[in-house]
């Protein structure tokens, strides 16, 4: 018997939420430490009502978005040419390897003094946890494109333009929209770290003002809320992944 | 028209693994050669089937003759003009694989018309082609929905609908199962004499070339000799090895040529 999905995941939600419930009951802990269910529930009730919750989310998911979009505007182009060009390749590839390896939290404290308090340091940290993956991802793809397809493409005297257009983009597509859902998610990690240090705002930084206050009911409504949009970008990635562009694929 | 004339060709490999073998002090001399002083003239027109066994340089001979790869000497001329880059004057049918996956049948088809600006009479020359290797009714389709033999049929609309001066075909059956095989042999042939191109194929297959070769050339090693044999096959068509004399006895050469004994 095959149930819906929805249903079990739902039940699963209810029962550690129950768990959570019956020892924040029984369990002898201060509200401070560890906060029940309802006054959990209450406080993002109110947090939501003020509005305040909805600014935080919308601040952190525009400095997402931006970082986001320019890892992908510079990252796949850059994939491409790498994966095309050898000499390139080997000029290039090594610094890329050097560099992924640096979480972008390390490089926190020169985000900060290059571009001060605000937006930017958390854009740029996040644009540095995307871009990386982005441009491996791509050169890889790039790479398996089997060479049948460029002799087919050179059989038809297929220009420049054709041959990124019509062979290298679709061919890449399944792999690039992959890295994407999986790089989203690395940018959504990343930006709360980002907030609580350089801004005011955000998830991050409504996490880190809640400590401050010893206010762990907070601390928990902006954890929930964090995993809540994390698995609305991943199924709005997901949902893309399955884009007509790649039905000839079948893998997918 | 489609005369090709190849001389004195040939193509060297450096092995560059063991080149970099700094303490092999013959390293540097290690070179494969694949081509070595191949001769060959095709009439225009001719279907060319070229038998051989596996590494005898037959498939580099291919992507030499399709611009894809070039020779390390001699040349190849194609109605007296060299060829230096692939060109849809000489269309290649590739094994397997070789339709655009991200492509439908029609889509596939209409690569080598897309710049044709009559988009009414395009329509009409794309939707012949796809008739003439029955495929109507699958124009949307892509190709990891066909079979294997409608596949071979697509890339063959591709191929011809250009109206290529030579088509060169990479083992055109292999992978496909025996009635299929037998069938595609059938079609190429047919389509042989409808558009009157020159057609090299290279085949692992005797019969295939004995059905439906004009000419039969056998591939050797290039450490011994190139070319085993160049022959000029005037039968016609369809044709039925077992009811043909001179094919049987052609056969029976062919199997000892590449070292089968028992079949003779």
């Amino acid at each position: 018997m095959k149930r819906n999905p929805l249903f079990l995941s739902s039940v699963s939600f209810s029962l550690l939420i129950l768990l959570w419930a019956i020892i924040t009951y029984f369990g002898d802990f201060s509200e401070q430490i560890f906060p029940n269910p309802f006054l959990v529930l209450a406080s993002g009730v109110e947090l939501f009502n003020d509005g305040t919750l909805l600014k935080h989310v919308v601040a952190s998911l525009y400095r997402v978005t931006i970082g986001f979009y320019l890892a992908v505007i510079l990252g796949i182009p850059l994939g491409i040419v790498l994966g095309r060009k050898y000499l390139v390749r080997q000029l290039i590839n090594p610094i890329i390897q050097f560099l992924r390896p640096i979480s972008p939290l390390a490089w926190i404290p020169l985000a900060m003094l290059w571009f001060g308090i605000g937006d930017q340091p958390a854009i740029f940290l996040i644009f540095l946890s995307s871009f990386f993956p982005l441009v491996v991802a791509t050169t890889m793809a790039v790479n398996r494109i089997n060479p049948v397809y460029f002799h087919v493409a050179a059989n038809f005297n297929f220009s420049q333009q054709e041959v990124i257009k019509k062979i290298i983009i679709p061919a890449i597509l399944p792999e690039v929209l992959t890295a994407l859902r999986l790089t989203i998610a690395i940018a959504w990690l990343v930006v709360v770290a980002a907030e609580m240090i350089a801004v005011q705002s955000g998830l991050g930084y409504l996490i880190l003002d809640a400590r401050n206050a010893l206010r762990m009911d907070i601390v928990m409504v902006g954890m929930i809320v964090i995993g809540m949009i994390g698995v609305l970008l991943d199924l709005i990635m997901l949902r893309l992944a399955k884009n007509d562009a790649i039905g000839w694929n079948k893998a997918s | 028209m489609g005369h090709i004339l190849i001389q004195d060709l040939a193509k060297r490999y450096q092995n560059r693994r063991q080149h970099s073998r700094k303490n092999d002090i013959h390293a540097h001399e290690k070179i494969i050669t694949v081509l070595e002083d191949v001769n060959l003239e095709f009439q225009d027109g001719e279907m060319v089937c070229i038998l051989g066994p596996s590494g005898c340089g037959k498939s580099s001979l291919l992507r030499i003759i399709a611009g894809f790869d070039r020779a390390t000497s001699g040349k190849i001329l194609i109605d007296g003009q060299p060829i230096l880059k692939p060109s849809s004057d000489y269309i290649f049918v590739f094994q397997h694989n070789g339709l655009l996956p991200w492509m439908t049948v029609w889509q596939n088809v209409e690569l080598g018309l897309r710049h044709l600006d009559n988009e009414a009479e395009k329509e009409e020359t794309i939707q012949e082609y796809i008739s003439m290797v029955e495929l109507d009714g699958f124009e949307s389709y892509y190709p990891h929905q066909l079979s294997g033999g409608m596949q071979r049929r697509a890339e063959l609309a591709r191929a011809i609908v250009v109206n290529p001066e030579l088509l060169i075909m990479d083992e055109p059956f292999s992978g496909l199962d025996f009635l299929t095989h037998l069938k595609m042999r059938e079609e190429v042939v047919n389509m042989h004499q409808f558009i009157n191109k020159t057609i090299v194929i290279v085949t692992h297959d005797i019969d295939d070339a004995l059905v439906m070769a004009d000419r039969v050339v056998v591939m050797g090693n290039a450490s011994t000799k190139n070319i085993l044999l160049n022959r000029k096959l005037a039968f016609g068509h369809p044709r039925n090895i077992e009811k043909i004399e001179g094919l049987r006895e052609l056969r029976d050469e062919l199997y000892l040529m590449l070292g089968v004994n028992y079949a003779v």
